[in-house]
């Protein structure tokens, strides 16, 4: 549709507005400043990403120690509180550090040109959110080196335990996490997690109110890209899961610091209750993990196969149904504990009623591939594993859901090698068909297709490897958790095969994040829509400009850019007339960093206090604290910002069709 | 760029600032302000449920001596306290009603007044703390303090956090107060009043279910 307006066909900027502080925010678009202030939610995108790969390869390392240690009987590789610290900080690395940012960062990145926005509803609360995780992922790792600092005689705490990096499991469990189980340890992976918690939280507000309220003319609910309204669910499930674990971590920290009661046997108070409390969030956790992944395999399997979702309202309307029933099954964590028979079978008859939309997803994914014109790209490879692998993972939670069986393999590696596949082989495996699936997108550089099916080749294998034989130890009776074993129960064998196939998926795992660094660099360019997309992210350039849309599209169905391409001409997507003012974009601000730094003091200081090595350290929590609260003020007062462009009209969906 | 054209950017960015369209008409702030009062609904709905556990779990307290908690309790001056928080919450829809009309000097005053009211709620919070923590000596009311009983973990948690949300409030309404002054708070910033307001009214009705749930109960 063309436009009758005179607008200019260059991109004209002007200047942005000037603050009440009397200072004009930040508004390069450019250079170092431009990343550490930027409000472009594709800048935050990346920024989540990259954190997150660089921590999935912390957080690989921890896991490849802990098979090194598990390798053969009796092994002395690590002490036992070295082991412990390393599971400890391995599974809160990949849950909190690793999985949930690279979602974040699809969410950031993907969401709003699905939905043909030209930001998020709050550009600077999205990069409060970038800035809060670094410092939650910060203060959980700097333990590491306080503890190298302790081997070294440089640190000693007053309390005597040497637990100084997280060792009470990433679940944290009462009465463990007390101080005369745990050192100072406990402390960041409290903190730690208080501020991750506040930096999802954020995420979270702006991502529902971005998907509610700036969709793209035309662009129903029902239209929305399955991708989108799993982000939609997960956020729905991050803000009502998010406060219980921030009481509990509140009691724990209460317990520790001024001595309260709340999981204290002695006087009157009951472990029990941090179970529930963590598992109220620790479930719906689970599916804000998977649920971002399956959207974005709902993306992948249509995409390459050339057919439409099959059953869309179906997916949406099961993909709410397990984000609500994931609040109703937080107990099946707790079979082992004693819950009474009729709170039992409740769990229990709940825990498998989940699987009903579950599968009911995977059908439709089949459903999907059925007649369809498949291409075995690597997206298309690694989401075909992901249906495939992730079943496996669900044959056996429905094993656990039964709580008879569950008494037997709770505790067990047989649990392990459950959840790994859920995550890995269901989790892992859908985001990196996500990273090569969107890589043109973000860099407008191909990821390497060739070297590509070698290293899906070794993820999928090394997977099988390492966690199908877990089952097996499981059922054998091995504990998790014990940082070694003795000869003679028979499992050497499998120990063994786990570990060396735990070096190949690492491998793999290793290779992908480096060819995407790599490739952001020396890629061979990408075509403006490599993989014939279907949702409206591909009418964008790639990488789409800082404005994303230089019109806002007028959207005419499900899948638009497909039927935009091939279907009738009243399908066509239509465009909005640009306004008088041009395009308002948002000024950046230093605002959240600055919070983001005093938050990372704080949490660093507050940990370190109760050691008693470095004096000072409440006070600098205090004054951290505010500092951290100041910049949020002062944010108020830097004014609405934004500037105005005449952006050139962009011809990508002339060049498609 | 010159004075003037700089002054008809400012304005017509006003202009686009407070009137951006949005799917569902709701403006995202308050859509916002929903979702996290939502979520809060959570933080406080866990709190509550966790001091309701206890108190059910462990009717009479395991410490010596004895802790009766209706002998501790002031239930006069907490009733008050409540009915200056109910009070407060009238004054703060006068607030955003008299923004909406553009009334700014009877925004100020219903604003002061909120503040007044929510001042001599954490004032008589503070009173019954340390009240509290020190019992009554000369009746042989024990203290109740942090760590010397369960009730008192759960309740001081429970209530100190509403305590900050309610400062929390003062503050934010402190800074509008102020900002009243700078010329610059016009009807297009009655949004923001409003969502003061919705989250003032929030904080008020979670005290309505704590002082139902942990105060009077008690006297059952």
């Amino acid at each position: 549709m063309a436009t009758t307006l005179p607008i200019p066909e260059t991109t004209t900027v002007l200047e942005p507005q000037k603050s009440d502080l009397g200072w004009t925010r930040p508004d390069h678009r450019s250079g170092i400043v431009d990343w550490l202030t930027t409000t472009d939610h594709k800048k935050i995108g990346i920024m989540y990403g990259c954190f997150a790969l660089f921590f999935l390869i912390v957080g690989g390392v921890e896991a490849l120690m802990i098979r090194i240690q598990l390798a053969v009987p009796q092994n002395s590789f690590v002490s036992a509180t070295t082991y412990n610290q390393l599971f400890t900080m391995h599974g809160t690395t990949m849950i909190f550090l690793a999985v949930m940012p690279i979602n974040a960062a699809f969410f950031n990145f993907i969401m709003p040109l699905q939905i043909g926005a030209r930001d998020v509803a709050f550009p600077r609360m999205n990069t409060f959110g970038l800035w809060t995780l670094l410092a939650g992922g910060i203060i959980l790792n700097i333990s590491w080196f306080f503890q190298f600092a302790n081997a070294f005689g440089w640190f000693a705490p007053a309390d005597g335990r040497l637990e100084i990096a997280p060792a009470g499991g990433w679940f944290g469990y009462a009465p463990l996490s007390a101080t005369q189980y745990t050192g100072i340890g406990t402390n960041f992976w409290i903190l730690g997690l208080q501020i991750l918690g506040i930096s999802s939280l954020a995420g979270s507000f702006n991502f529902i109110v971005t998907i509610i309220n700036m969709r793209a003319p035309g662009m129903k609910m029902m239209r929305l890209p399955v991708f989108t309204w799993m982000t939609l669910i997960t956020s729905f499930l991050l803000i009502f899961a998010l406060p219980a674990i921030a009481v509990a971590l509140a009691e724990l920290q209460f317990d520790r610091y001024f001595n309260t009661n709340f999981f204290k046997v002695e006087m009157g108070g009951q472990p029990i209750l941090w179970q529930h409390l963590f598992w109220i969030f620790g479930h719906p956790e689970v599916y804000i993990l998977i649920l971002p992944t399956m959207g974005i395999v709902s993306e992948i399997l249509p995409t390459f196969s050339k057919r439409p979702l099959f059953g869309y309202p179906i997916i949406v309307f099961s993909g709410a149904v397990i984000g609500f029933l994931g609040f109703a099954v937080w107990s099946h964590h707790m079979f082992a504990t004693g819950l009474g028979k009729y709170a039992t079978a409740a769990f229990s008859l709940l825990t498998m009623a989940i699987a009903v939309p579950t599968g009911v997803k995977i059908f439709n994914w089949i459903g999907t591939l059925w007649g369809g014109r498949i291409t075995f790209s690597i997206p298309m490879i690694y989401s075909l594993a992901f249906v495939w692998m992730f079943m496996m993972g669900g044959f056996s939670g429905i094993m656990h859901s039964s709580a008879p069986a569950d008494a037997q393999q709770t505790d067990s590696y047989f649990v392990i090698a459950h959840f790994h596949y859920v995550l890995i082989g269901g989790a892992l495996l859908s985001i990196i068909a996500g990273l090569y699936y969107w890589f043109p997108k973000v860099t407008g550089k191909m990821m390497n297709l060739k070297l590509g099916k070698w290293y899906a080749f070794l993820i999928i294998a090394g997977l099988n490897v390492t966690f199908f034989p877990m089952h097996w130890l499981g059922l054998n009776g091995m504990p998790r958790r014990t940082h070694t074993y003795q000869a003679g129960f028979g499992w050497e064998t499998w120990n063994l095969v786990c570990s060396i196939g735990a070096m190949v998926l690492g491998i793999g795992i290793f290779l992908v994040v480096l060819d995407v660094f790599i490739s952001a660099r020396r890629g061979k360019l990408a075509a403006k829509d490599p993989w014939d997309g279907r949702t409206l992210e591909w009418t964008t350039s790639n990488p789409p400009p800082h404005y994303n849309f230089a019109r806002t599209p007028i959207v005419k169905g499900k899948d638009s850019f497909f039927i935009h391409k091939y279907g009738q001409p009243k399908d066509k997507i239509e465009f909005e007339e640009e306004d008088a003012h041009g395009i308002h974009m948002p000024s950046n601000s230093w605002m959240p960093m600055i919070s983001g730094i005093c938050f990372t003091i704080f949490g660093v200081a507050l940990a370190l206090m109760p050691s008693g090595v470095i004096p000072g350290m409440g006070w600098l929590a205090v004054i951290t604290l505010v500092g951290a609260c100041i910049p949020l003020f002062l944010w108020a007062l830097e004014g609405p910002g934004g500037y105005h462009l005449h952006a050139k009209k962009d011809n990508n969906l002339a060049t498609n069709s | 760029m010159s004075q003037s054209s700089s002054n008809t950017v400012d304005s017509l960015l006003d202009n686009v600032h407070t009137t951006h369209p949005s799917s569902t008409g709701i403006d995202n702030k308050k859509l916002a302000m929903w979702a996290f009062l939502g979520s809060d609904c959570m933080f406080f709905g866990t709190l509550i449920s966790t001091h309701l556990i206890y108190r059910k779990l462990y009717p009479e307290s395991v410490t010596e001596p004895k802790i009766v908690v209706t002998d501790l309790f002031d239930i006069e001056l907490t009733s008050f306290s409540t009915f200056i928080l109910l009070l407060s919450s009238f004054f703060m829809a006068l607030c955003v009603s008299a923004m909406h009309k553009g009334q700014i000097k009877s925004f100020r005053k219903n604003c002061l007044l909120v503040i007044f009211f929510g001042l001599i709620f954490l004032g008589c919070q503070v009173y019954e703390f340390h009240h509290f923590a020190h019992g009554n000596p000369d009746k042989g009311v024990p203290s109740l303090t942090l760590s010397n009983n369960i009730f008192g973990s759960t309740f001081y948690l429970m209530t100190g956090t509403h305590g900050v949300h309610v400062a929390i409030g003062v503050i934010i309404l402190l800074v509008m107060y102020f900002y009243s002054y700078s010329g610059k708070m016009k009807t297009a910033h009655a949004i923001d009043v409003e969502m003061a307001g919705l989250y003032w009214h929030f904080v008020d009705i979670v005290w309505i279910i704590i002082f139902t749930a942990v105060y009077l109960v008690e006297y059952i």
